[in-house]
């Protein structure tokens, strides 16, 4: 198995869910609150990765990224290399990606909250920042959860992206599911079997912890 | 300290909240059927929504000025509102919900006046008690100090006792009339029970159709009702047709003949004249039933009829009296069965003046 391969996935899938759960929860809390009429539109950005192909999104990063964009340069002049191919390179790729993952079952946890709670908040003085701490962040705290575990599954299985954007260099945007590829490509089916089946276990574990947060409604219901 | 209302709300293409009143300290009861915009007065109040013209203002303080373009928010408000179903938090525990609004202050001082609230409303005892894990009138209690506790300016309650029993109502009743004689603070108290507005209110305002359609004491505004609506709203089971007859000043009554059974009742002098298409709103309780003609009364109007249906409610049994237009009359379950009341029975029906309430006919 390659252990390398492995160990990079976890690192890019921890990164981005931390990222992600940094700009998942305002995205989420705005599309969930907010009443402005553009709100469609930022919905469907968000979950514009569902349905577009990987190599689509990857094919725009890599173009936004590459050498001759504005990012791309202003990278250059700042660290001396490229951002094209590189681990942080992934990084942004992968949090554009996985976004609806993170944004939407933790959006769909603050829906649930009863819209009086926030209301009495108010009339007891207390401002939208603390509220949003006191109590919904406390009555939605599995929700946010699950879009963590979500992002961090959804990332370590990605393939597409990361193959448009990172390329193939061992230690540097070699993943694990890229690392299945290639022993595929070299007829050592037996390394990819053990792969394949640890990302199975791992997504499946993933999953059920998912399901088994979300199905509990009465952390969230309203009493009266 | 009172609250000044002037304000309209457009809430629907056809339903618009507009009305104009000054609330002072003490219990004013918002009596109104639903959709008559109750609710939605409290919620401009407290800031939860925002008029479309109009200005609220405790004493010089204003809460909102459309004009001026000043809407305070409503954690700045200090308006304290209890809600019809509480909004407690259910992460908290009782002790966490009380001191809610008090995190301005020292955890020693936050803790000494959720104590202190709590003792005074005698749920001390459940201090660390989720909501999910107290009762329907100890979770009320909880609501209430949770609101009472912040010392607010004003206090808004939507229909707060609406889901309790009779008993856990007058208690905690006593204790909202307890803590309002010793602060003395504008309340709103929303409701449609006559009973919570007679025990509470020094003032009913009669909301119909978004703005105020009757404005006085509660014995003024839901004894003596002056237009047919509020009579409905107010629970009078009899609105009777019926036409002034006759005025006798002198006596301070009048006499009116009901439409379809020519029966003459003597009511109080209303400023109605004789001809005048009117209606008579008698409460079922009102009526007394005898089963032989009594004599040597003081009631004015006896009815002569026959039982018509007859059905046990709880407490009461329902008798409709057929007179020429079906009665409805309230009696005890002893009193149907002393008097030997069932259907197709000839009884007497005893209404005094003051039971008979002429209104103006919609």
């Amino acid at each position: 198995m390659d252990w390398t391969a492995i160990a990079l996935s976890v690192r890019l899938a921890a990164i981005v869910s931390a990222v992600l759960l940094v700009i998942g929860v305002p995205i989420a809390y705005w599309l969930t609150f907010s009443s402005s009429r553009w709100r469609f539109v930022v919905e469907s950005i968000v979950a514009l990765p569902l349905v577009l192909p990987p190599t689509v999104l990857g094919f725009y990063v890599l173009l936004a990224l590459g050498s001759r964009s504005p990012i791309g340069r202003a990278w250059e002049a700042w660290t001396g290399h490229g951002l094209a191919f590189t681990f942080e390179a992934l990084v942004i790729a992968s949090i554009l990606y996985s976004l609806p993952f993170a944004v939407q079952p933790i959006a769909a946890s603050f829906a649930q909250i009863d819209r009086t709670l926030l209301e009495a908040s108010a009339t007891l003085g207390v401002g939208r920042l603390r509220t949003f701490q006191r109590v919904v962040l406390p009555l939605s705290r599995d929700g946010v959860l699950a879009g963590a575990v979500l992002t961090f599954a959804h990332t370590i299985g990605e393939f597409g992206v990361v193959l448009m954007v990172g390329g193939n260099l061992p230690g540097v945007t070699r993943t694990v599911s890229i690392s299945i590829y290639d022993d595929v490509q070299a007829f050592d089916f037996a390394s990819a079997h053990r792969t394949a089946l640890l990302l199975l276990l791992f997504s499946f574990a993933a999953l059920g912890s998912v399901y088994a947060l979300m199905r509990k409604p009465w952390a969230v219901a309203p009493l009266s | 300290m009172s609250l000044d209302v002037r304000v309209r709300s457009r809430v629907s293409p056809r339903f618009a909240l507009d009305v104009a009143f000054t609330a002072a300290p003490g219990t004013t009861i918002v009596f109104g059927a639903s959709g008559s915009g109750k609710s939605t007065l409290l919620r401009l109040v407290a800031g939860l929504r925002a008029p479309d013209a109009g200005r609220i203002a405790i004493d010089g303080r204003v809460l909102v000025d459309v004009a001026r373009h000043v809407d305070v928010a409503p954690p700045e408000r200090r308006v304290g509102f209890v809600f019809q179903h509480l909004a407690l938090f259910p992460h908290l525990t009782a002790a966490e919900n009380i001191g809610y609004g008090l995190s301005q202050l020292t955890m020693p001082e936050r803790q000494a006046r959720t104590a202190a609230i709590a003792k005074s409303f005698g749920i001390a005892h459940l201090l660390g008690n989720r909501p999910a894990a107290i009762s329907g009138g100890e979770r009320q209690r909880v609501g209430l100090a949770r609101a009472l506790v912040t010392d607010p300016e004003v206090l808004l309650l939507d229909e707060p006792l609406s889901a309790l029993d009779h008993e856990t109502q007058s208690r905690i009743i006593a204790d909202l009339r307890a803590w309002n004689d010793a602060r003395r603070i504008p309340i709103l108290y929303v409701t449609h029970s006559q009973r919570e507005a007679f025990a509470l209110g020094e003032r009913v305002l009669l909301l119909r159709d978004g703005t105020v359609a009757a404005d006085g004491t509660p014995d003024a505004v839901l004894n003596a009702p002056s237009h047919e609506s509020v009579a409905q709203l107010a629970g009078f089971e009899n609105l009777l047709d019926a036409i002034v007859v006759e005025r006798r000043p002198n006596a301070g009554v009048m006499v009116v003949r009901l439409a379809t059974a020519a029966i003459d009742l003597e009511t109080p002098l209303m400023s109605f004249a004789p001809g005048d298409h009117i209606r008579v709103a008698i409460r079922a309780g009102d009526i007394l039933v005898a089963t032989e003609h009594p004599r040597g009364l003081s009631a004015r109007n006896v009815v002569a009829g026959t039982i018509g249906t007859l059905s046990r409610q709880g407490a009461v049994v329902r008798l409709e009296v057929g007179v020429g237009v079906p009665i409805e009359v309230h009696v005890t379950p002893t009193a149907s069965v002393t008097l030997d009341l069932r259907t197709g029975r000839d009884v007497w029906l005893v209404i005094k003046t003051h039971s008979c309430h002429p209104v103006a006919a919609v």
